[in-house]
């Protein structure tokens, strides 16, 4: 295929897309369900498909993300940039996702997840020059491997014994409780390595930022939300009752991915992977929402368990849309700088003026600053955090103030890293010849990050309302709903619990800013001194001309990596000054270690390539050896089954 | 009921005006204690004032290399803090709109505030614009970990997370001394140092130093937008003292249902409690040298442990462990 037949891909994508999502919203709404079996797929069991309202919403998640990506990628230069790489396998990407959702049985389920992996997995691999990319494909395709075996383990316990690989016959046969609990390790495996929960996250920072910019949007965006749907699909519809020791391991895991995310986000320098990162960090708050529904459920108050969850489904919602803004963002300032290296950018604010006011609605978006979205499922999560020392259980009550102390380490790193990283990409002076020669990108792909903004704005004023579309899921999930629109002051008044409890009014909050800023502005213009004078920067009477003479990304890390850096990577920091007289430059290093990495990634690889070397005599044995071995083996498998019946 | 409509109107709009008008008062206040106890004669009462009539007067100037971003964020920064510092129930607990946030919107309110002044820091491009910013970013990361225990424990005492609600609560059940309150009050104490940038965590007093956080990011500013900066740092000192007033010496704070009279007493209770809370602020900074800002993360660390400590005490007090 050349470019002008590759240049349809986008349009039919997102008209699919659109399509798809009027689908859901509309099965969302009408609380409607629609079941099919297609005679393909294993023989007895064939292909089960359901859309039922869980479905439903995650699909709007999806498609709303495919939307945007596909109207980036129309931006696109027909002839330069359009490769067979990835045009093609894009709708693949994007039709396997939406059949995970569907999937109504474990084959169906497990085919269509594998193929998500492996088209996204393919697009990784487009730049298939570049050997970081080659490394990025490779460790992916593993974790992706030990995910779906982790699944399969998932589904056979829940099939059981019996073989029911039907999800109804699941529903029906819910598995003994230990059974139970060694399927939701297994699925905290298989989807928390598709999130990104730490310990099985190294992939995801490597992986997301390789594929290009509109791909990474989707994998970042919106297939880390296909890995929540299969645990929440399958914690809270296939298992049945909860124990509420369950909710433990998400909780702990989801807390420490939150904050440890951000801590390697603000310590990086390529923007990339400082908003892989960051997904990595919403998808620890989600599975903390997650678990304390769990909690909240196991315990049977309803009303706190359908406070969490729309803490976790409506972070699910905000974060595809605020991370696919941004990685659409970084597309842009790799379209048009050619880097990605925050240190080689600034000054993007003069140059790439729309991209800039859309990236900036999305840096503080994922802030969780007020009025917009993010802030909403943060607020939610706050509250439910705040209701769990109701719960009996005194490993949740000891649990509760450290992980609402996280929590609120995670969003206040949060802040920093986004201001981080907007200040020093689209603020103050171009560090590079590209960055000063910039240009903002096509007005399609503009209208793609607009529309995303868009969309940040209004479901930070109408969080209410989403909460309220919600309530059929919340019911099915949880047990209960939020209070409904009409209870509360106004009808946008977001209310966890009770109105005498916790309220937040969003539009009204919203109206008394704009209101105070714009009286502001008119009486400060009344009343002083209107004229404004440009001049050279103050900075203290010494401004110098290097753009190098402004903070990086780097020294604006600085403070954070001393308080935290020490303990979480053991960060050391050395100078070395000549003494005076001698003329050789200082020196600075930082050394930081990657604990994680090598307990979990480069140990076990260690550990495998020397077995396997020790193992490699095997293959080089004389004829006679092998008959003994073969001889000794089967002795064995007899004396053991001899011992067993 | 318009008559009570148009009345709590008054009433919302009276407070705003309140907490704005009162503001420089009590940063003088502060100014004028600090200056007497170190044997200076010190600035008039109301010099805060004139400063700011003085910024608004003169001429804006802004760097070349400054973007829309640093014009605009000082009307931003002044009207969130001036909303946030609104909602606080100041001389009555249940005014029209403070229902609208509870104490975690309150906190998120001035963490956009924040992130935005931070921003505006980095806009220039300069290197002191850009040390204020990444210490502040910093010092929030210290000290929103301990509000959110303190908001936990308050939480946990009074069964709701509305300020009003909590406030009526300590009307209602005057409590003896709790031991977890009195922590939570000494995490808040510290919170409260920390965001309003005073000694020991920032100076505001110093200007052209390397340890400055707060004035290093304003650096750039001058004329009408410094005085929205400065008037912003104002409020966020009198929202922190009617915090501290509201949640642990709510006495005299009018309740919902109060008529003009219990206002007018709230109101007098309230001013007198803000200034005396001014006057401990300037006796404070006198008898206190600022740390090193790497010190910094024990002395917050000091409001995360009490917090802490504060709600385990809750958990015994209220007997989940029975």
């Amino acid at each position: 295929m050349r470019g002008p037949a590759l240049a349809f891909v986008y349009p039919l994508s997102a008209l699919a897309a659109v399509v798809l999502g009027v689908v859901d919203l509309q099965v969302l709404l009408s609380g409607g369900e629609a079941a099919t079996r297609l005679p393909i797929g294993l023989p007895t069991i064939g292909f089960h498909l359901r859309l039922d309202t869980l479905s439903a919403f995650f699909g709007i998640v999806i498609n709303g993300g495919v939307v945007a990506a596909s109207l980036y990628g129309m931006g696109f230069d027909r002839v330069k940039e359009l490769t067979p790489r990835v045009e093609p396998l894009f709708p693949l990407f994007a039709a396997a996702m939406n059949l995970v959702l569907i999937a109504d049985d474990a084959y169906a389920f497990l085919f269509s997840w594998e193929l998500m992996s492996l088209a996204s997995w393919a697009l990784v691999v487009a730049r298939h020059t570049d050997p970081e990319c080659r490394r990025a494909a490779h460790l992916y395709l593993v974790m992706a491997a030990i995910g779906t075996v982790a699944l399969l383990f998932a589904f056979g316990g829940l099939a059981g014994p019996a073989g029911g690989y039907t999800f109804d016959t699941v529903r029906t046969h819910p598995p003994q409780p230990m059974v139970a609990a060694l399927v939701l390790m297994a699925a905290l495996v298989g989807c928390g390595s598709k999130g990104g929960l730490i310990p099985l996250h190294a992939w995801l920072p490597l992986a997301h930022p390789a594929a290009p910019s509109h791909v990474s949007a989707l994998m970042s965006g919106v297939m880390t939300k296909v890995a929540i749907y299969g645990f929440v699909r399958i914690a809270f519809d296939l298992l049945g009752p909860p124990a509420w020791w369950w909710a433990l391991p998400p909780i702990v895991l989801g807390a420490m991915t939150a904050v440890l995310g951000l801590l390697y986000a603000v310590l990086d320098r390529d923007l990339k992977r400082v908003l892989a990162y960051s997904t990595i960090e919403n998808v620890g708050l989600i599975f903390v929402a997650l678990g304390l529904a769990l909690a909240f459920r196991a315990n049977a108050q309803h009303a706190a368990a359908a406070v969490a969850m729309a803490a976790a489904l409506l972070h699910v919602l905000n974060h595809s849309w605020f991370k696919s803004l941004l990685f659409l963002g970084a597309g842009a300032i790799l379209h048009a700088t050619g880097r990605r290296d925050l240190d080689g950018l600034g000054g993007l604010i003069h140059r790439m003026p729309r991209t800039a006011a859309f990236f900036l609605v999305g840096a503080l978006a994922i802030s969780a600053l007020p009025p917009l979205n993010g802030f909403v499922s943060e607020w939610l999560l706050f509250q439910a955090v705040i209701a769990a020392p109701a719960l009996p259980q005194a490993a949740l009550h000891f649990a509760s103030p450290a992980i609402g102390a996280m929590l609120a380490l995670a969003a206040a790193l949060a802040a920093a890293c986004f201001v981080r990283v907007y200040g020093t990409a689209f603020l103050g002076r171009p560090r590079s010849a590209e960055a000063a020669g910039a240009h903002d990108v096509p007005l399609v792909q503009q209208a793609a990050m607009g529309g995303l903004a868009f969309l940040c704005i209004l479901g930070g004023l109408m969080g209410s309302v989403l909460a309220a579309a919600l309530a059929p899921v919340l019911d099915k999930l949880a047990g209960g709903a939020l209070p409904g629109p009409g209870s509360g002051p106004t009808p946008f008044s977001l209310i966890a619990f009770d109105p005498a409890r916790s309220i937040y009014d969003a539009p009204i909050i919203a109206l008394f800013v704009a209101i105070a800023s714009l009286t502001t502005l008119i009486v400060v213009h009344r009343l002083s001194e209107r004229r404004t004078r440009r001049g050279p920067a103050w900075d203290c009477g010494f401004p110098d001309p290097s753009p190098a003479t402004q903070y990086t990304a780097s020294s604006f890390a600085q403070p954070l990596r001393r308080v935290y850096g020490a303990a979480a990577f053991a960060a050391q920091e050395t100078v070395v000054m000549p003494p005076p007289g001698d003329i050789r430059p200082a020196r600075f290093s930082v050394v930081v270690v990657d604990h994680l990495w090598r307990a979990f990634y480069a140990a076990p690889g260690r550990a495998v390539i020397g077995l396997s070397e020790r193992l490699n005599v095997l293959q080089f044995l004389t004829i006679r050896r092998y008959l003994v071995l073969m001889f000794v083996t089967l002795v064995i498998l007899l004396s053991i089954a001899a011992v067993t019946t | 009921m318009t008559r009570d409509l148009v009345v709590q109107f008054l009433a919302q709009g009276a407070q705003m005006a309140f907490v704005l008008l009162i503001a420089p008062l009590a940063v003088g206040v502060v100014r004028r204690v600090k200056a007497r106890l170190m044997r200076r004669q010190g600035p008039p009462l109301l010099q805060a004032y004139r400063d700011l009539a003085k910024l608004l007067r003169k001429e804006s100037v802004i760097a070349e290399s400054a973007s829309w971003l640093f014009r605009s964020a000082p009307y931003l920064i002044f009207a969130l803090t001036w909303v946030a510092a609104a909602l606080v129930p100041s001389f009555a607990s249940g005014l029209m709109f403070n229902w609208a946030a509870d104490v975690v919107a309150l906190v998120a309110l001035l963490g956009a505030a924040r992130a935005l002044l931070a921003l505006a820091g980095m806009d220039v491009g300069t290197s002191f614009g850009g040390i204020g910013s990444s210490r502040e970013m910093m010092i929030a990361t210290l000290a929103e970990p301990a509000m959110m225990l303190i908001v936990l424990t308050l939480a946990i005492a009074a069964g709701t997370t509305r300020l009003a609600g909590v406030a009526d609560f300590f009307i209602a059940e005057p409590f003896g001394v709790r031991v977890s309150l009195a922590l939570s009050l000494i995490s808040l104490v510290i919170v409260a140092l920390a965001e309003n940038a005073r000694i020991p965590v920032d100076n505001p007093a110093t200007h052209l130093e390397l340890t400055m956080v707060h004035e290093a990011m304003v650096l750039e500013y001058s004329g009408r937008h410094l005085a929205l900066i400065e008037a912003a740092s104002h409020l966020k000192l009198v929202l922190y003292l009617s915090l501290l007033i509201c949640l642990f010496a709510p006495f005299g704070m009018a309740p919902a249902t109060a008529g003009l009279s219990g206002w007018a007493i709230g109101l007098v209770a309230w001013i007198a409690k803000l200034l005396a809370g001014a006057v401990l602020l300037g006796v404070w900074e006198v008898s206190i040298a600022k740390m090193r800002v790497f010190r910094l993360p024990d002395f917050v660390g000091v409001a995360f442990v009490f917090g802490f400590i504060a709600i385990l005490l809750a958990f015994l007090t209220r007997g989940v462990f029975a």
